[in-house]
């Protein structure tokens, strides 16, 4: 088993009214420090494939045909521990 | 008889609006229910796609509606011409498919959006459409937190030049929407999504009556037996 986790972030040219909300809520606190935030989406899963390529590979069909709209988002692909994702799965 | 097919998918929470709308417009016994595990929608004449929160609206608005079974047909339907109609969740389930270009994000002020909101129509050359006058305004309703039409550049560049913006909100923009874009067609123009709810403007009493046009349009395109006024009032006088 193999463990992927799949980043999903709006593009850049994407208005992400949630990142300025955030923004606004942690100035709001005093943390005058932040100057920007982008919000996304983290879906992690656990692959039944031979090898790290054959992950990659699954992950990145999976990105095309659902996980990520292409229109208004990019997705990134890591590799983890599958045990980290569902306890006993990495067995 | 016109058979007009409103998908149910699980959810959906405007399928009996826009049926009722259908029947009202066309006829009674007009519209049929069609649940999202059909596979075929053969000689059905025309498709709405209701509003709601189809699968909940995970992951993405509309982003799972799309691999529903009824979604094959959908697709096989729209391009044989047949004419489709999204309605808010609709609308989002057909960007998703890749049946219209573009996408629905959160509203740029992040609140759900409940009003009655005046839209422009920008082009009459679809089978929802072709009753109005372009740049009439009409008066309709819109209910929802991810309207904000999205697409880039090139894409929208390319549905202005080709007149594919079919309405666009005419006073405030209510949710950021990218040049006030409240509905498009496809390429060959059978195919509209929208975010107002005409459904929900069929009759005076609702508050306006404007989107028995889209509905008006739609008979207009079809053309058969659903205009023959005698019909309609048999229609009328056996759902009496």
């Amino acid at each position: 088993m193999i463990g992927v986790r799949i980043r999903t972030m709006p593009k850049r040219a994407v208005l992400d009214p949630q990142g300025e909300a955030v923004v606004r809520g942690l100035r709001a606190l005093g943390h005058d420090v932040v100057r920007d935030a982008r919000v996304g989406r983290v879906v992690e899963l656990v692959l039944d494939v031979e090898d790290e390529a054959a992950a990659r590979e699954a992950a990145d069909r999976m990105c095309a045909e659902l996980l990520v709209n292409d229109v208004v988002e990019y997705g990134e692909v890591e590799l983890i521990d599958a045990s980290s994702v569902v306890v006993g799965a990495g067995a | 008889m016109t058979a007009v097919a409103v998908i149910v998918f699980p959810g959906s929470n405007c399928d009996r609006d826009a049926a009722r709308a259908v029947d009202d417009v066309l006829g009674a016994g007009t519209a049929t229910l069609a649940w999202h595990a059909e596979t075929s929608l053969d000689g059905v004449d025309a498709i709405v796609l209701p509003g709601g929160f189809s699968w909940g609206d995970y992951l993405r608005t509309g982003a799972l509606a799309r691999f529903a079974p009824v979604m094959g047909a959908v697709r096989e339907a729209a391009e044989r011409g047949v004419p489709v109609l999204g309605i808010c969740n609709g609308f989002q389930v057909l960007c998703e498919a890749g049946l219209l270009p573009g996408a629905l994000l959160r509203n740029d002020h992040l609140h759900f959006r409940c009003d009655e909101v005046p839209v422009e129509v920008a082009s009459s050359d679809t089978p929802w459409t072709r009753a109005i006058d372009a740049g009439r305004a009409l008066q309709l309703p819109i209910a929802h937190g991810e309207g904000r039409y999205h697409a880039d550049t090139a894409v929208l560049d390319e549905l202005e030049r080709d007149s594919r913006v079919v309405v666009r909100y005419a006073g405030a923009n209510p949710n950021g929407s990218a040049r006030a874009i409240a509905g498009v067609c496809s390429a060959e123009r059978n195919v509209v999504g929208m975010m107002p709810h005409p459904e929900r403007a069929v009759h005076a009493w609702m508050g306006s009556d404007d989107g028995a046009l889209l509905f008006e349009s739609l008979r207009l395109h079809l053309g058969d037996g659903a205009t023959d006024p005698n019909r309609t009032e048999l229609a009328g006088a056996l759902a009496d």
